[in-house]
């Protein structure tokens, strides 16, 4: 197909459909070069571009217009061009500004991931690990909001947030009446119903799954356990609502919560419903099928019976090697 | 958070409702959203705030849920979520007005009214606060008063006082 | 004197209504534009060369041809008037004396770009100038150059003016669109430009109020008499807004080209420092440009004095320059506390930033609360670098261009009053009380140390 457009990434090729971001691209190739996104979710339309984490370089705009871009752009809402060249990882510049993202997203963040049910399978926590810096240079009170129910099910710990607005557009696409949204502005911004109100309709548990920190975390669970001492099942259920695929989190015999499965990028592969989610916590509500399989990376594949080979310390990328064997050669030479 | 039960449903009078028609008319068809600012704007110059049961009020009239409306009515800093003064005065703070004396000013109309920013004076007369640039910076200091935001510039603190003794006069 | 197309009748009694304005020559350009065909309107305005005079500009002629034209569907023109720029107040002037320009202007560029309907969004807080325009608006009705088939010639157009909900950020086009629309301020990720999916995703340009206005002498005048004013790239007049320590603020036509030291210190201009004392710096257009030092305001590094254009503000770049931006112009005198004035506008950047990307939401906070430690002699030389960095952080990482209008400032007073910050971190208790003073920035160029 003469359709496609050929971008490159970090030296890797690959040929896309018009009008796929570079993001998006860049998890055709996977693998070390996929730029992490916060609030990106590629499930719902309209979100990215806000977190700034997912930054690139544009080092050639077009086969046609050659031009770098002038700054960084956000890779999950710019297009790919036939020839456009990004660098990612391979650009110092972008790694700087990056980490200069991750601490900024921080001064605000409590850190209280001891505490945090989030913590183990938190984007942000993952982050950090990457790009942050050892210590915070900010030295002010960091804001505080008090932490609400929204419905019996859920709690919202703004503290936590990081304004993604995932919640608020899942809640635009999947449920019909919103209830919640962002109120104030600038650095008072908060998700919030603004009157005491439950956020209540079939679908609403998944924006626990959506969020990427410890914002939402559902009241079931809450200091349960910790993700990496449960083990994950994938399992189904004929549901009338939902897909009734999920993923169901064991402590012993004991299923501890229930989650929709997610793919390698943490997103939702399909929303699940209230029911299946706080109400179906018997092995016997559930078809089992296999363990799910966790990524080597996760902490909470260290507790996880699938993987029997110990964990490589680097992971080798041949491929990225191989695209940048000049530059290689040169840390090799000098 | 609110305690809704504390709000009394307000009545929208004939007049608002006259004058919510005409600004949807303004929109096309289907785009009646757009009204929403200077709905507010008008409910606000009647009540002197926005209570939770009006802005749902309009959220009904306009055929959106009520949350739109709070995160519209929260973003911008003209609406008030709270009841105020009978006069709001808003002073400019931003640089160039403090160039001229803006900070004096505004600590002489603390001083003068005897409560701090954002609060109301015991008779709810007046309350004060300082607002970020009101485009007005070659007449400053300036301040404005709601909810026709009538202006009065070049203010120095004997300027202030006759400002204040008018409107408690009135 | 320097000739005055916007202003040219400002002293007219009565040139607020219909019928002074008619009789100074108003409407013609109306008359005129009707009987060409949108595209020469369009050519007019390119040939004039006129650049946007919100801040950015752009050339208006060139932004007008950018606007997609799909069969079907309508497009828009909004007017930008939520002037909210700390300095900045030309606007707000215009509005309130000469109303009719700007409805003239609205319907010669309306039928420029062939929209039906157009909208005035003016901030809220200028409630008495929506009242103005409306009523100018149903003067212009009256006389049939608004509504339906206008002169006879077919052409219809309904202009309503929408008032604003109190947001800096709305000034930002596509934040403007969204307020517009009914919706918080946020600015939208760009692409699409909204010259392709603007106003309720239909084409839509979005013009300032005073490139609006200067439409009319364009039209009247033609492109290349308009073109004949000003210097180099930066053609016609362009209102300046004064403020500060001045002699006489206020809104001045001038021509582009002028002297920045004959526009501070003539009797035609500002008269010159209040109070017989010195200027220190300046900040040359609106708050979000870098502030300049008393010595470079006025001369260029080469010592060639310095002109109020485009080219002449921002000659020497980020180092030794500025930017026209929307023709706020601040003067400092040797009192004022740079350092203040900085965390001043870092205050309202903060204020104002709408929280939707992390390095503006966070970061203007940040930089706020580090000025004021400084500022009230708590802060610690580490800060000072510290700020820098913060800057450079948010600088041109953000989805609208209000991270780079938080970060200048900060930046550019910190590169040329770096002295001033440290002794503030220095003499924490002797800051409180006095003032750093004129120190040596008006002395000649050669023997500034620039810092970068």
């Amino acid at each position: 197909m003469s359709d496609k457009v050929k971008v490159t990434i970090d030296g890797i090729t690959v040929e896309v459909e018009p009008g796929t971001s570079i993001l998006n691209a860049a998890r055709q190739i996977g693998g070390d070069i996929v730029p992490p996104a916060m609030c990106y979710y590629s499930k719902l339309e309209g979100s990215g571009g806000k977190c700034r984490t997912c930054i690139v370089k544009v080092s050639k705009g077009s086969e046609k217009d050659p031009r770098p871009m002038p700054k960084l752009v956000a890779s999950c809402r710019t297009t790919v061009m036939d020839g456009m060249e990004v660098q990612n990882i391979t650009s110092p510049e972008v790694l700087e500004a990056r980490s200069g993202v991750v601490e900024i997203l921080l001064i605000n963040h409590p850190l209280d991931c001891p505490v945090c049910d989030q913590a183990g399978e938190c984007d942000l926590q993952n982050l950090t690990y990457e790009h942050g810096l050892q210590k915070t240079r900010y030295e002010f009170e960091r804001r505080t909001f008090d932490r609400i129910d929204i419905g019996d099910k859920i709690q919202l710990h703004m503290n936590r947030c990081i304004l993604c607005y995932r919640c608020v557009f899942l809640a635009d696409q999947i449920t019909e009446q919103r209830v919640h949204g962002v109120l104030n502005r600038g650095d008072h911004s908060e998700i919030s119903t603004y009157i005491q109100q439950a956020v209540d309709n079939d679908f609403s548990g998944n924006v626990i799954d959506v969020c990427p920190v410890g914002a939402l975390t559902d009241k079931t669970f809450r200091f349960r356990n910790r993700v990496w001492f449960t083990k994950p099942i994938d399992a189904h259920r004929d549901c009338p609502t939902c897909s009734g695929k999920v993923t169901l989190w064991y402590k012993g015999e004991n299923v501890l919560r229930v989650t929709a499965r997610k793919d390698v990028y943490g997103e939702v592969e399909a929303f699940i419903c209230n029911t299946c989610r706080f109400e179906k916590k018997q092995t016997s509500d559930w078809v089992l099928e296999q363990p799910t399989h966790i990524s080597d990376a996760s902490v909470i594949a260290s507790n996880h019976y699938e993987t029997m080979q110990p964990l490589p310390v680097i992971q080798v990328n041949l491929k990225l090697q191989q695209a940048n064997k000049i530059e290689l050669e040169k840390t090799s030479k000098f | 958070m609110l305690k809704v039960e504390e709000q009394q449903p307000e009545v929208f009078p004939e007049t608002l409702i006259e004058k919510f028609n005409e600004i949807i008319s303004r929109y096309p068809e289907g785009k009646q959203k757009s009204a929403l600012l200077p709905m507010l704007h008008e409910v606000q110059a009647v009540f002197g705030w926005l209570s939770v049961p009006s802005m749902d009020k309009v959220a009904g009239y306009l055929g959106i849920m009520p949350i739109e409306v709070y995160e519209v009515a929260s973003f911008y800093t003209m609406y008030f979520l709270k009841p105020q003064g009978k006069y709001m005065l808003e002073v400019c703070r931003t640089g160039p007005c403090c160039l001229v004396g803006a900070e004096k000013v505004m600590a002489h109309i603390e001083q003068t009214l005897g409560v701090k920013e954002g609060e109301v004076t015991p008779d709810g007369l007046f309350s004060w606060r300082g607002v970020e640039c009101l485009a007005a910076c070659g007449f400053g200091p300036v301040l404005q008063i709601g909810p026709e935001y009538t202006f009065y510039e070049n203010l120095n603190e004997e300027k202030v006082d006759q400002l204040i003794q008018d409107l408690r006069n009135k | 004197m320097g000739r005055k197309l916007l202003l040219e009748h400002i002293n007219v009694p009565g040139i607020n209504t219909f019928d002074v304005y008619r009789q100074n020559g108003g409407y013609r350009a109306v008359e005129k534009a009707l009987k060409m065909t949108p595209d020469e309107v369009v050519e007019e305005v390119k040939k004039s060369g006129l650049r946007g005079r919100g801040g950015a500009g752009f050339p208006t002629g060139m932004k007008w041809s950018f606007l997609a034209k799909p069969e079907g569907v309508p497009r828009y023109l909004v007017c930008n008037a939520d002037e909210s720029e700390p300095g900045t107040f030309k606007d707000r002037f215009l509005m309130t004396h000469i109303p009719h320009a700007l409805i003239e202007g609205m319907i010669v560029s309306s039928f420029a770009l062939g929209a039906k309907t157009s909208y005035i969004y003016v901030r809220g807080e200028m409630m008495p100038q929506v009242r103005i325009l409306e009523r100018a608006i149903a003067e212009a009705k009256n006389a049939g150059y608004l509504g339906k088939n206008i002169l006879g010639t077919g052409y219809d157009l309904e202009l309503y003016v929408q008032p604003g909900g109190g947001a800096y950020i709305c000034g930002e086009e596509t934040a403007l669109l969204e307020s517009l629309e009914g919706k918080r301020g946020n600015p939208r990720i760009k692409p699409p430009f909204p010259a392709i999916a603007g106003l309720y995703g239909c084409p839509t340009v979005v013009n300032n109020v005073e490139s609006i206005a200067a439409t009319v002498p364009i039209i009247n005048d033609g492109g290349d008499e308009y073109a004949k004013i000003g210097i180099g790239r930066s053609t016609g007049t362009k209102l300046i807004s004064a403020s500060g320590n001045l002699v006489r603020p206020g809104v001045y036509e001038i021509e582009l080209g002028l002297p920045v030291e004959e526009f501070i210190y003539s009797d035609e201009y500002c008269g010159g420092i209040a109070n017989g004392k010195r200027l220190k710096a300046t900040v040359a257009g609106g708050s979000s440009v870098p502030v300049l030092p008393a010595n470079l305001t006025l001369k260029l590094a080469n010592g060639e004095p310095r002109l109020m254009s485009y080219e002449g503000l921002s000659e020497g770049g980020f180092i030794t320059g500025t930017m026209m931006g929307s023709g706020g112009f601040i003067a400092f005198d040797e009192d004022q506390c740079m350092v203040r004035n900085t965390w001043n506008f870092a205050r309202f950047y903060s204020h104002e930033s709408c929280g939707q990307c992390s390095p503006c939401r966070e970061g203007t906070g940040w930089m706020e609360k580090i000025l004021r430690k400084i500022e009230f002699g708590e802060g610690r030389m580490s800060d000072i670098d510290l700020l820098v960095d913060v800057a450079r952080k948010i600088e041109g990482n953000t989805i609208c261009p209000l991270g780079d209008a938080a970060a200048w400032p900060v930046a550019s007073a910190i590169r040329h009053f770096r002295d001033e910050f440290e002794w503030h971190v220095k003499e924490p208790v002797k800051c409180l009380e006095t003032n750093y003073g004129l120190a040596n920035y008006a002395v000649p160029i050669a023997k500034t140390e620039v810092t970068t």
